[in-house]
């Protein structure tokens, strides 16, 4: 695969689930990414470093126990403070807890500088096929 | 056939003669080391301790250093928790002062900082292999234009090493390319940059540092902590055994462990870069001779903070000063223990505790070495004390359970001094090496 093919991922948090995250590195490596897996419980911090140093082209974070508007937020703001503003932020999973739409979550990623916002359910190649179509790859 | 080991320590210039066949240790002497009259004299002074007969046949001569300063390299990366980290251990393992570290590009003022220091050498890092390129580029063009003419280890992305080395090249007499330090993510790579800072040290530093004459004389071989983590990585072999050195010295306290220090229950997640099998730090705050303004800081609370100080400065006017009473030995254990503690602490790693939908779990950072099996300690200060081991159990005294220092270590001295010759043995004479390690560590019980 021609173009920068690197992508950090990782379960953001105090997340501890961890197969999903070995699926998604799994799938990603097959499709032909470099995938720079950081496991569970990921800090911000840890996603921006792993990027800067690989020079990644997307970060992509999953969080399953319902605390990802907490963890995510200020993410793509220190994306842009430590220099890689531009970078594609893919966030899925079960985001939030409560009555929520999932329009509603979408709309409140988005605003928090997602590129792409994913229900819990969503196959690991539709999140494929878009990294491919916004990184013309 | 006879071997003479010989370290050119910061105080003391210490000698070690072996037979080789069959192993035997003839014996060891020091003189102090003389910096300002040629560092042979102090070596023809410790020699003296011996007679003609005792020298008669020595075939082999071997040397490590940590005089004039040891070996000071100044580590570079990009992102601080990532290379900059792994360049550091990689400098530590090679035997190295490491005297700053630097992240993210260079700025005019860090490299105003960096002549000031004046190292010996420069590690530079950055990126992963087919990571980022634009970091180390930047960073080999402004040391280039710097007018910095130290030699430069090379051990970042490799996509860009040869893209670093024809910039540097340009200006800098001695660029050496290595492997990456960090050539994944959360992977460290330290052996191909610990080897190319070896050879570098022995092809070019000693010369610029004129101790090429030692090189000629007597074979210097390498900087002093990479013969004592030598010696250590030899007994680890052998015994099969986790082992933690704590070296003691004038000027530094060295810790050195040889195990993987991987959490030790269940429910504890490991976080940051992975650990080196063989680590090392040293801590340039912490010694008994040199660095004692800092280690009084220390140094909580002791009925006798006056006396104490008054001590301290004798000692700045007159490094080679032995205890002379009771009261200042009693100064010196207090000293000791304070070294030991401290280093131990900064050494080993460290639990956090976190509360999670889950329940709670534990974040280790660093290595656990709660159960490692024996604890050796070395370095004068140690050595010559009447109480050895009531100095180490003082600094292993558990204060908080959350730092992973060792727990119950058998604990072992060198007694006879001679863990760096064993180093200097350990490649060529690893029989008479095993031989001496017996003939050396005495065991002080357990904690």
């Amino acid at each position: 695969m021609p173009g920068n093919n690197r992508i950090v991922l990782g379960v953001i948090g105090s997340d501890v689930h961890a197969v999903g995250n070995k699926i998604l590195e799994m799938a990603f490596e097959e499709a032909g990414f470099h995938v720079i897996n950081l496991g569970v419980m990921v800090s911000q911090e840890e996603f921006i470093n792993a990027a800067i140093e690989s020079d990644a082209a997307a970060i992509l974070v999953s969080s399953l126990y319902g605390h990802g508007e907490m963890d995510c937020r200020g993410l793509r703001e220190k994306c842009q403070e430590a220099g890689i503003g531009d970078i594609l932020l893919y966030v899925g999973g079960n985001l939030v807890v409560g009555k929520r739409t999932f329009d509603e979550v979408e709309e409140l990623f988005k605003k928090m500088g997602f590129d792409r916002v994913y229900p819990p359910g969503v196959l690991p190649e539709v999140a494929i096929k878009d990294l491919k179509k916004d990184l013309g790859l | 056939m006879k071997a003479l080991l010989i370290d050119f320590g910061s105080t003391y210039t210490k000698v070690t003669l072996v037979n080789l066949d069959p192993p035997a240790l003839v014996g060891t002497s020091r003189a102090p080391t003389t910096i300002e009259t040629g560092l042979l004299d102090g070596l023809n002074k410790a020699l003296e301790a011996f007679s003609p007969e005792q020298l008669d046949g020595i075939t082999v001569k071997k040397a490590c250093s940590s005089a004039a300063g040891g070996l000071k390299i100044v580590a570079i990366g990009l992102v601080p928790e990532l290379t900059v980290k792994a360049a550091r251990e990689a400098a530590l393992g090679a035997g190295a002062r490491v005297m700053a570290t630097y992240a993210y590009t260079l700025s005019d003022e860090e490299l105003d900082e960096i002549k000031e220091l004046d190292p010996d050498l420069l590690l530079l890092s950055g990126g992963t292999d087919g990571g980022d390129r634009k970091n180390i580029l930047e960073n080999a063009a402004r040391i280039a234009e710097s007018g910095l003419s130290v030699p430069v280890v090379v051990a970042g992305n490799k996509s860009a090493a040869s893209d670093v080395k024809k910039i540097l090249e340009k200006r800098i007499p001695h660029v050496v390319v290595t492997r990456n330090v960090m050539p994944e993510i959360n992977v460290l790579q330290v052996e191909p940059a610990r080897r190319a800072i070896r050879e570098l040290y022995l092809q070019e530093i000693t010369k610029a540092k004129g101790l090429d004459v030692i090189q000629q004389e007597v074979g210097l071989a390498m900087p002093t902590p990479l013969a004592v983590m030598k010696a250590g990585e030899l007994f680890n072999k052998i015994s099969g055994k986790e082992v933690v050195i704590v070296d003691v010295g004038g000027a530094t306290t060295d810790v050195h462990s040889f195990c993987d220090g991987r959490p030790r229950k269940s429910g504890i997640v490991l976080k940051g870069l992975p650990e080196p099998f063989a680590k090392r730090t040293v801590e340039g705050d912490l010694g008994m001779r040199v660095s004692l303004q800092t280690l009084l800081e220390v140094i909580e609370e002791n009925d006798d903070l006056h006396a104490l100080r008054e001590y301290v400065d004798r000692i700045k006017r007159e490094r080679s000063l032995i205890a002379a009473n009771e009261r200042e030995k009693y100064f010196d254990r207090i000293f000791a223990t304070a070294c030991i503690r401290e280093a131990l602490l900064r050494h080993s790693g460290q639990l956090k505790e976190l509360f999670t939908p889950e329940g709670r779990l534990w974040i280790q950072q660093g290595k656990d070495l709660t159960e490692i099996d024996i604890l050796i300690g070395t370095g004068g200060a140690l050595v010559f004390a009447d109480d050895a081991g009531s100095l180490l159990r003082a600094g292993l005294r558990l204060e908080n359970p959350l730092q992973l220092t060792p727990r119950q270590p058998q604990l072992m001295l060198d007694h006879k001094y001679v863990l760096y010759a064993i180093g200097l043995l350990a490649e060529d004479y690893p029989e008479t090496a095993e031989v001496l390690l017996q003939e050396t560590l005495k065991s002080l019980g357990r904690i």
